[in-house]
């Protein structure tokens, strides 16, 4: 259901709102891409926001007595923000129907979490509210491991990735020798009203999602995939430039779904091979030396030609 | 005392008067998941509210533990809340038990006690409940409908108190007052706004104009222990809060509920202690002590958390001997009371033998016969095996069970 007409979208990164709702002086690591993901989309959400937080890296965003939001901030446990959301929402509803509330005073709930809690441990609550519609944003910065406890697998872990509790060995020489989970696809199933990837390399893209999602009501979900600079052995240097190569080799596709039907936003006019993306980063080093392992990169980049055929998108 | 005119008497389970105490303090807002023995009390919330008759609003929650969190999320938003549940769904929600305390919220939940697996069972104990001992919310134990009804209101106030703001749950025995019909006298919602007022938040809430960072990470022990204390003084202070609110309940409604009820104690030499529904049992078995001549009495404790030890003490630290029934079982250790209670009275220079019995497991009963068994005890002065404790059992029930195994092909 259409909730507020249409914003005009931005043309050019020129046009980004100038201001900041994340203040400088927080505790992630330099390069984070999650971090540089969230400042765009706080762009685009504004001040009257409360983030709600599950266990994982941004956790640390808020620590006794700072925080570096101009927003509110509840964090909760790693399984169930989501049900913050929803307790949250329904009580700023309840007061404002109740007159113990300005309705000036509302607030747009987010839910922050990362791919640990989105693709595995939160998903019943995630998909519990987007079953009852709850009106709330879910933004999952995807770095394809459990960063905060220095990069484990989690169920966004990519095949190929080496993690500390996916070392490439003797019986796994690709580490992870399975692929992510489709969490796009799983959520939605649900047919929410909006869903989309984002990029922290294509903030006009992602400025632009968060203004077509705000005229609907119900859940408005968004992944970013990442890049983290410890986690994937790379320099922090690099981050965006990983994240606009994530897109342009089509390993990380933008698009958008308006309830289920889903369309690309972004097609890069021609595909860079998979192996430029994966040989900047320490993750994926194993698959080049000692000795290069042929049959997982022709592997990877199968997946991601099979992706894209499926949509008949391959040029 | 009140007017007669402003309460109706109604038959109600255990479950209904749950019900009925969340409807007179008007709370604003129930997330709700089901589960065997407590369905009930949702089931009526949610019709009252299709129906209008309450002005909350209701929601199904995915999980306990989902429901837990926004229970707490949205009493840390600045509403009057509820939700409840029992057994292996307050265990599912566990973790945000110790994390709605922490965030220092008015939140009120039932829990209808229920043995837990494994085996799985239906009937009651309080290992549930006393799980939750040490995560910061107040613990209310009920032994009648009418108690239920009333602690719920009681708890609010006790919850909402600024110099408290911890939650509180009051909790009842599955089946036993569950599903047991009791008269019930029913306020008038009036009566009830003059010792509940309505909710006001002013310590958290979340609003545009104010931004606020809860639930937030306190790293480094001294701020952690600086926050853990402070919940500690603050239940801690709650003793002194229910008091206060107790005699306002009372003048308001005419029923006292102090930390502790005194059965036939004063003049008691041989004490029983005990919790919840099963209590009415050992008032009956008191009765009959004191017809045969002994002079029995029955502690029973309704407020656990905070642990009411000053009052404890006073009532049983004079006694020839006392014997705790533990309708819980700490495997490996015995009662979880009974170290409870020998920790209160460690440092009294006059203090009774202290006899520990585990009784009513899974909604066992305890019959007459294990009560003359446990009086026995106390006047011989055991003192055999003492701190560890007697797993009370009848014979009936050992060849009930052979005979079970046997058909098991365990025999």
């Amino acid at each position: 259901m259409e909730k507020t007409p249409e914003a005009a979208p931005v043309r050019s990164i020129k046009d980004l709102p100038s201001e900041e709702n994340i203040l400088p002086g927080t505790p992630v690591c330099a390069g984070c891409g999650g971090l540089l993901t969230l400042r765009y989309c706080l762009k685009a959400l504004g001040s009257n926001v409360v983030i709600v937080n599950a266990a994982g890296c941004f956790t640390l965003l808020s620590i006794y007595p700072f925080t570096p939001f101009k927003s509110s901030w509840l964090y909760t446990a790693m399984a169930c923000a989501p049900a913050g959301a929803q307790g949250v929402r329904d009580a700023l509803d309840v007061l404002i129907e109740k007159e113990r509330l300005d309705p000036e005073d509302d607030l747009k709930v987010v839910v922050l979490t990362g791919d640990g809690a989105a693709y595995g441990m939160g998903l019943a609550s995630t998909s519990a509210a987007i079953h009852r519609n709850l009106d709330f944003y879910y933004i999952c910065y995807n770095n394809e491991a459990y960063g905060n406890t220095g990069f484990q697998q989690s169920e966004a872990t990519p095949f190929g990735s080496k993690t500390g509790t996916t070392p490439p060995g003797k019986t796994s020489p690709a580490g992870k020798d399975f692929p992510e989970k489709d969490l796009f696809e799983i959520w939605n199933s649900h047919k929410p009203p909006y869903l989309a990837t984002i990029s922290p390399a294509h903030p006009v893209d992602l400025i632009n999602k968060f203004k077509k999602a705000e005229k609907y009501r119900g859940p408005k979900l968004f992944i970013a995939l990442s890049p983290c600079p410890p986690g994937w052995a790379t320099d922090p240097s690099l981050s965006v430039k990983l994240a606009k190569l994530s897109v342009d080799t089509g390993i990380w596709a933008l698009k958008e779904s308006v309830y289920g039907e889903v369309e690309h936003t972004y097609i890069p006019k021609s595909f860079k091979p998979v192996e430029d993306y994966l040989k900047l980063q320490g993750r994926f080093a194993h698959l080049f030396k000692p000795t290069r392992q042929e049959e997982t990169l022709k592997r990877i980049q199968e997946m991601v030609d099979d992706y894209w055929n499926r949509y008949k998108l391959l040029l | 005392m009140p007017d007669p005119k402003n309460v109706e008497k109604m038959m109600l389970t255990g479950n209904a008067a749950a019900a009925w105490g969340v409807r007179l303090a008007e709370v604003d807002y129930i997330p709700a998941f089901p589960i065997t023995p407590q369905t009930e009390i949702i089931e009526k919330l949610a019709k009252w509210i299709a129906d209008e008759v309450m002005d909350g609003r209701f929601v199904n929650m995915d999980s306990e533990h989902s429901m837990i969190t926004a229970a707490g999320a949205a009493s840390a938003t600045g509403v009057r809340t509820f939700t409840a549940s029992s057994s292996q769904g307050f265990l599912y929600g566990f973790e945000m038990l110790y994390t709605v305390a922490g965030w220092r919220v008015p939140l009120v939940m039932v829990n209808v006690s229920r043995g837990l697996s494994s085996p799985i069972t239906l009937e009651p104990d309080h290992n549930d409940v006393l799980a939750a001992r040490d995560s910061g919310f107040l613990q209310i134990h009920c032994e009648t409908c009418q108690e239920v009804l009333d602690s719920i209101l009681m708890a609010y106030r006790l919850a909402e108190d600024k110099r408290v703001l911890l939650p509180v749950i009051v909790n009842l025995d599955g089946f036993y007052l569950s599903f047991t019909r009791e008269p019930v006298e029913v306020p008038d919602v009036a009566m009830v706004r003059k010792f509940l007022p309505s909710y006001r938040p002013e310590h958290a809430f979340f609003k545009a104009s104010q931004p606020m960072a809860q639930g937030v990470a306190a790293l480094g022990g001294s701020l952690y222990s600086y926050f853990k204390y402070q919940m500690h003084l603050a239940s801690q202070k709650a003793l002194e809060v229910y008091k206060e609110v107790c005699g306002e309940f009372e003048k308001e409604f005419g029923r006292n509920y102090d930390t502790i009820e005194s059965y036939m104690v004063d003049d008691a030499e041989y004490v029983l202690i005990m919790t919840n529904s099963f209590s009415t049992l050992g008032k009956v078995a008191v009765k009959k002590a004191r017809e045969n001549g002994i002079k029995a009495g029955l502690l029973r404790l309704r407020l656990f958390r905070p642990f009411p030890a000053a009052d404890i003490k006073d009532a049983i630290h004079s006694k020839k001997a006392v014997a705790v029934l533990d309708q819980n079982i700490s495997i490996g250790k015995g009662g979880i009371l009974y170290s409870e209670i020998a920790g209160c009275l460690y440092n009294e220079k006059q203090r009774p033998l202290l006899l520990s019995f585990i009784a009513g497991l899974g909604g066992k009963n305890i019959s007459q016969k294990e009560f003359e068994f446990i009086f026995d005890k106390m006047l011989e002065g055991d003192t055999e095996d003492v701190g560890m404790p007697r797993l009370l059992y009848t014979e009936a029930e050992w060849k009930e069970a052979a005979k079970l195994k046997e058909i098991a092909g365990r025999g």
